[in-house]
């Protein structure tokens, strides 16, 4: 199976062992995985600032380097939901239609394709999931706590399969943590009231590190926690799963 | 276009204040959950009554008629009103007919959309709002921050002092029985005296020409068997096809709201009472040219819940005045852009697009996806300010040219490593004011991939 493995602009530049830890999962698994080097972003940031114009270039550049694999497997919920939800205002061409139904969540190629039932990897922490939303609501990675549907959940099913691991859910189990790319820096003061929230309720719940299946909404997490010099840690969930330590 | 943000920005100020309005809200949202999950069918009722409107918004125009036949058939007259100032003119002219100089309302947030208060008010007319919150508001002389709980916003504390000073209630009593009670004292004159009794309309059933209206105090009922006139106004969306679709549309609607089973009133209104008069005014006020825009036009399946506001993280932390408009929080930010883009153009990114309101939504209005849509028309039409449109379409070009981006990428991380911080950390950097910027690693995910092929 040939794997092409997707790594979003910001865990590129800013959190390469998240890429590293992602590659080396599905290594491990037994994938053959290919980085088409060149790649850049899947153009949501321009997109959801209302500038989907600019981002064609992006989304062709995007299916240029990857319509060729059976599955593009990113470590993030919200670029794959981006291009599966927001590619639709360039010509629908084979390699486009073919994309956007390829492009998979780390967590769905685990578990809808690779069918996982059991990890190598031992993680002894008090962790908290994030539900990232794009993840949550958009790919429907699992069950929102809107809706009245038997509760389940992707990122959860995984974290299960890790050593040692303690699950703790937060009071409020999948309320949005502020980011909203752009949306950090247009209403900041909202952005970061609803980042420390969030911390609050995963610290009030004794949680040592705090879990997503997207960094940026971790990013914007790990900011707001190391301004405030607090001790609870943000790892992405690819991390964990591959048994990376805090 | 930045206002939502600085109105958000002050409203933060008050954390604990904050934190109250949003835990009051969550607590909603909460009761919502439990009413809404205990019956197993949910999923099925949110379906079908999308596929209702749905039907209703693609033959509004027949149902419509329908309606006002069967209606005048009752006995009732029925008006027309294009816009907020025909339908403020209709409703004056009901009152002038009859003299009436007093006039009781409840329940509708469509009088409050047309600012039939201050057009009555000028013109001598009393007019009392009779539910509880609206009344509050009124008294405080503000707008409501909600469109099911107008004057959710405020302490129960604040509501003693407003109506010690406003009623005469004693000074520094807070119990909201006692406030209660000395409003439903003062109310009663109102409705002994009132000349009219308007409504709203929450759903208006084509088959039968009636109306119905949902209420938890019974002020509706009060109003309408008192007064001599009464007036319903809605807004044509409010169509029902039968009286048969009803009841997907009640159960859904006070569980959304408030977790309640069902509005502790259900009135139906079909004919006037003998010796009364009953007219209806129907108003469009930018609905049909919203039904025309195919990808925002199912926002006018929306019932006026509330539950949006009460699962939307950022209308719990900014308050409904945040949004400057009668209709607050995720639905006001996909209504108001089409009443006027430019002045609304900042509501569409007022929002994280956490998709939490569409998922709510008893009608299953896609609404953030009509947030993400609004904000292109926003970009397109030239109501972004400049340095964010030049800034999105140096982006675009960065992020599709590899060699740029990888250039740029590295003298980022570079910057962001030797840069002393008042450099990084300044007025510019809005990310920065209460967060840490990322620490920078050496390399990129890609440069580390390259040397790791190589090797
Ligand atoms: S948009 Fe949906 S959730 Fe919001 S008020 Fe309308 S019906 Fe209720």
């Amino acid at each position: 199976m040939k794997v092409g493995l997707f790594i979003p602009c910001y865990i590129d530049q800013f959190y390469p062992q998240v890429g590293i830890a992602t590659l080396e999962l599905l290594e491990k698994l037994g994938c053959q995985v290919v980085y088409p080097t060149g790649q850049t972003c899947c153009g949501q940031p321009m997109a959801n600032s209302g500038c989907e114009r600019d981002a064609v270039a992006a989304y062709h550049h995007f299916v240029q380097l990857f319509h060729a694999f059976d599955h593009v497997v990113t470590p993030s919920g919200s670029c794959a939901y981006h291009v599966r939800n927001h590619y639709d205002i360039v010509e629908q061409t084979e390699e486009v239609k073919k994309i956007r139904d390829n492009v998979l969540d780390l967590s769905e190629f685990l578990l809808d394709i690779l069918k996982v039932e059991s990890l190598d990897s031992r993680f002894p922490y008090k962790v908290g999931l994030h539900q990232s939303c794009h993840g949550l609501r958009g790919l429907r990675l699992g069950q929102g706590s809107e809706r009245a549907l038997e509760k389940s959940s992707k990122l959860d099913t995984l974290l299960r399969m890790v050593d040692g691991i303690e699950l703790v859910e937060p009071s409020r189990p999948d309320e949005c943590c502020g980011f909203g790319g752009t949306f950090a820096i247009n209403e900041p003061a909202i952005s970061v009231k609803m980042g420390k929230d969030r911390i609050a309720d995963h610290e009030n719940k004794g949680v040592e590190v705090v879990t997503a299946g997207d960094m940026s909404c971790l990013m914007h997490l790990e900011g707001i926690i190391r301004r405030q010099k607090k001790k609870i840690k943000v790892k992405h969930i690819a991390e964990i799963l591959n048994g990376t330590q805090p | 276009m930045k206002e939502h943000a600085q109105k958000a920005a002050e409203f933060i100020r008050n954390e604990s204040r904050t934190d109250w309005h949003d835990e009051a809200l969550w607590f909603v949202r909460s009761k919502r959950d439990k009413a809404s999950h205990s019956i197993g069918e949910w999923e099925q009722l949110r379906e079908l009554a999308s596929q209702v409107k749905d039907n209703v918004l693609s033959n509004l125009d027949g149902y419509l008629e329908q309606f006002e036949a069967n209606a005048r058939r009752n006995g009732v007259q029925v008006h027309w009103a294009a816009d907020a100032e025909e339908h403020n003119r209709i409703v004056y002219g009901i009152l002038e007919k009859h003299q009436a100089r007093n006039l009781v309302k409840s329940k509708s947030m469509l009088t409050e959309e047309c600012h039939l208060n201050e057009y009555l008010i000028k013109r001598g007319i009393e007019v009392v709002d009779t539910d509880l919150g609206e009344r509050i508001i009124q008294l405080k002389e503000e707008p409501p921050s909600h469109i099911v709980m107008p004057a959710i916003h405020l302490k129960k504390e604040e509501v003693g002092e407003l109506f010690h000073e406003k009623l005469h209630t004693e000074k520094g009593a807070s119990d909201p029985k006692y406030l209660t009670e000395a409003a439903r004292q003062h109310l009663r004159q109102k409705f002994l005296a009132a000349g009219a009794a308007i409504t709203g309309v929450n759903f208006a059933i084509a088959e039968t020409g009636g109306v119905v209206v949902c209420t938890n105090e019974g002020n509706a009922d009060m109003g309408v068997h008192l007064a001599p006139v009464q007036i319903h106004c809605m807004g044509i969306e409010k169509i029902l096809p039968k009286a048969e679709h009803l009841g997907i549309f009640t159960r859904l609607l006070a569980r959304s709201a408030t977790g309640q089973p069902i509005t502790i009133y259900t009135s139906h209104y079909h004919r006037p009472k003998a010796g009364g008069e009953m007219h209806i005014v129907i108003v469009d006020n930018g609905r049909t040219a919203q039904l025309g825009r195919a990808a925002f036009r199912n926002s006018l399946k929306c019932i006026r819940c509330g539950a949006c506001m009460n699962t939307c993280p950022i209308y719990r932390r900014s308050g409904g005045h945040s949004y400057g408009y009668t209709i607050p929080g995720p639905i006001g930010s996909i209504l108001t852009p089409g009443i006027d883009l430019k002045k609304y153009s900042g509501l569409p990114f007022a929002s994280t697009l956490c998709g939490s309101c569409s998922d709510v939504c008893p009608v299953k209005i896609d609404i953030h996806e009509q947030l993400y849509r609004w904000r292109q028309i926003i970009a397109e039409e030239g109501h972004l300010p400049t340095d964010k449109r030049q800034s999105m379409k140096w982006a675009g070009r960065v992020l599709s040219k590899p060699a740029w981006y990888n250039v740029i990428g590295k003298l980022t991380r570079w910057a962001m490593m030797r840069l002393p911080r008042p450099f990084l950390y300044n007025r510019l950097n809005e990310w920065g004011k209460d967060r840490e910027l990322p620490e920078p690693p050496k390399e990129s995910f890609g440069e580390w991939y390259r040397k790791r092929e190589k090797s």
